[in-house]
């Protein structure tokens, strides 16, 4: 069985952001980035189906430079390979462009299964795999909690709201997007770190790349958000603090 | 391209977050001086056609079929494809719900456009709808805005838009003609304020549609109500282990609070999965919620801010939870949190 798995890296969560000088994204300069955690998620589903079934992990990701080192993570923790769709052109992309550019790189790869998070902890759109599916005219399913494999077919459990799950059964190939914590991660080991330095990346310039429509949807603009509600901040040392609070929830809300 | 076409959610009884989305879509509608219609697809819809009948709406449609009776992704996006075709809206608003979630992505790339998933307003700016999305959890706004070629997709996150306004401004003498979840209250034969409700039945055939979907269910049965608590403290992230839960179980109890918590926690299995508040979890609104840790993703968010009081004990200034918390205290919470138990201890001995 062939599992591709999509990631996307992104800024390290609780990374004091800055909006740059235009207004228009983030300034990255000082950033760390990370595997996006629900993609962490999607890859240990497909190497723990790769430890059942057999067969290969293949590592897709699109970004920067710096995104070949999510990649390389990616390989020493198990996968066996990896397509590296090289651009730096994300933030300005829609959705529907970016999708266009996944599907393009691994559609021949005629893979039984492909695995991403349920969104990413950036832009938060929740949909690049979705169209991508569209792109491939493959079915798909989303926000998983479990996913089996059984002749040709792959059975997963989504999440509803308010606790309700529901089965859902698909012919293969078809695209799963995975929910955060669904099992714990593996860590690379020693050996995994070394072994991924051999694996092979295969890398897409731009120039390769399927031209980008205008995009639809364009970001405007990032800015801090108001705040909704006046926060009554409580100064001191932790002691004081927290005598002040108490004393907050005696007097003023009237709990204690 | 004309109107706002607002998609609602029905399985035998209204999505509440239904009412959210068409609150939205009636003031950019009335901002944009579009007429604004709903539909709702499904097999057996007379009930909501009968609600959506006492409606102020420029029309209402329910689209019909035996296979959309149980929701599947290739039928929905099959069925409001063609709909969409029909009335060549200008805006198509969802509530994002995780039905739409799972369909309206790919429904908006049939028509060659990306959904602006989970906003949280819509205002307009030189007669263009601009849409406000948040991201990086929370921590940053952004606007987006759409080219005007073909129709704009948009679904809106829960809470973000008060049903009420939609249950109180049109109701009439006669009460709310909105219907809530529960037993909705019927008005027809009303002429003066129908609207005009059709039927449309798109072409489905069965082959189309590759999943196969099974009964939904419940884990286990809910044992922890935590809707009824009157007081919460509920811990994050930020408290690293599971052998530091402890500490907020200690002034959960100095309180005679309910221990809650934000997902990882109960992925992580340090807390039953049963005491988690969010959009996967529980809904809550003590009188005091104190979150301990918690960044304040909107996953966490949307299951916690009605609360009446919110109290957030963070080390970093910046984490979203402050922006819905009365209280704040920035800090380490391995000192706040015991200081606490010990100030709360004191001050309900006194």
């Amino acid at each position: 069985m062939k599992i591709i798995v999509a990631v996307k890296q992104v800024p390290v969560r609780d990374s004091a952001i800055r909006v740059d000088a235009a207004g228009k994204w983030i300034e990255e300069e000082e950033l760390s980035f990370e595997i996006n955690e629900p993609d962490a998620y999607a890859l240990e589903e497909a190497l723990l189906l790769k430890d059942q079934h057999g067969g290969e992990v293949v590592v897709l990701c699109a970004g920067p430079e710096r995104a070949g080192q999510t990649i390389r993570e990616a390989l020493a923790k198990g996968a066996d390979r990896a397509i590296h769709i090289q651009c730096d052109d994300l933030a300005s992309l829609d959705t529907l462009a970016l999708a266009r550019r996944l599907a393009s790189a691994v559609e021949a790869e005629k893979a039984d299964l492909i695995l991403t998070g349920l969104q990413s902890d950036d832009l938060g759109l929740g949909q690049t795999g979705v169209v991508m599916a569209e792109m491939l005219g493959i079915p798909h399913a989303t926000i998983v909690m479990q996913v089996e494999i059984l002749d040709g077919w792959v059975r997963v459990k989504r999440e509803l709201e308010d606790g309700w799950f529901q089965w859902v059964r698909m012919p293969m190939p078809a695209l799963v997007t995975i929910q955060s914590g669904i099992s714990p991660l593996r860590y690379a080991t020693l050996m995994g770190i070394k072994k991924a330095k051999t694996k092979q990346v295969r890398r897409i310039a731009p120039d390769q790349l399927p031209s980008a429509a205008p995009p639809a949807v364009r970001l405007e603009r990032v800015y801090l958000p108001q705040r909704r509600k006046e926060t009554q901040m409580i100064a001191g040392t932790p002691a004081e603090a927290a005598a002040k609070l108490a004393d907050v929830l005696k007097f003023e809300v009237r709990v204690l | 391209m004309s109107g706002v076409l607002v998609i609602l959610e029905y399985r035998g009884a209204w999505n509440r977050m239904s009412w959210e989305a068409l609150a939205a879509g009636r003031q950019i509608a009335a901002q944009m001086g579009q007429p604004l219609a709903a539909a709702v697809a499904g097999a057996n819809l007379e009930g909501a056609a009968a609600d959506l009948a006492a409606k102020p709406l420029a029309r209402a449609y329910t689209v019909c079929h035996d296979l959309l009776g149980e929701y599947t992704v290739d039928a929905y996006v099959a069925a409001f494809e063609q709909l969409i075709h029909s009335l060549d809206p200008l805006l198509v608003l969802f509530p994002h719900t995780y039905q739409v979630r799972d369909f309206a992505p790919r429904l908006a790339a049939r028509f060659g456009q990306t959904l602006i998933a989970d906003a949280i307003a819509i205002r307009l700016d030189s007669g263009q709808p601009v849409f406000v999305r948040q991201l990086l959890q929370g921590k940053l706004n952004a606007d987006y805005t759409h080219n005007g070629a073909g129709p704009c997709f948009a679904s809106l996150q829960a809470g973000a838009f008060r049903a009420e306004a939609e249950v109180v401004s049109h109701g009439g003498a006669g009460g709310a003609a909105c219907p809530d979840v529960a037993g909705p209250p019927r008005r027809s034969g009303q002429a003066s304020t129908a609207c005009p409700t059709m039927e449309f039945v798109p072409r489905l055939e069965a082959s189309q549609i590759r999943s196969q979907p099974g009964e939904r269910f419940r884990e286990s049965a809910q044992t922890v109500d935590l809707s009824a608590a009157s007081l919460i403290v509920s811990v994050g992230r930020g408290i690293k282990e599971e052998s530091n839960i402890p500490i907020v179980r200690a002034l959960a109890d100095a309180m005679g609070a309910e221990l809650a918590a934000s997902r990882p926690i109960c992925d992580n299995g340090w807390l039953p999965m049963e005491r988690q508040v969010g959009s996967s979890g529980q809904t809550v609104s003590p009188k005091v919620y104190i979150a301990v840790g918690i960044s304040g993703a909107i996953q966490h968010l949307v299951g916690m801010k009605g609360s009446k009081a919110v109290v957030a004990i963070n080390k970093d200034e910046n984490a979203p939870i402050f922006e819905v918390a009365d209280y704040g205290i920035v800090g380490d919470l391995f000192e706040v949190v015991p200081a606490l138990t010990a100030a709360v201890r004191k001050a309900k001995g006194a």
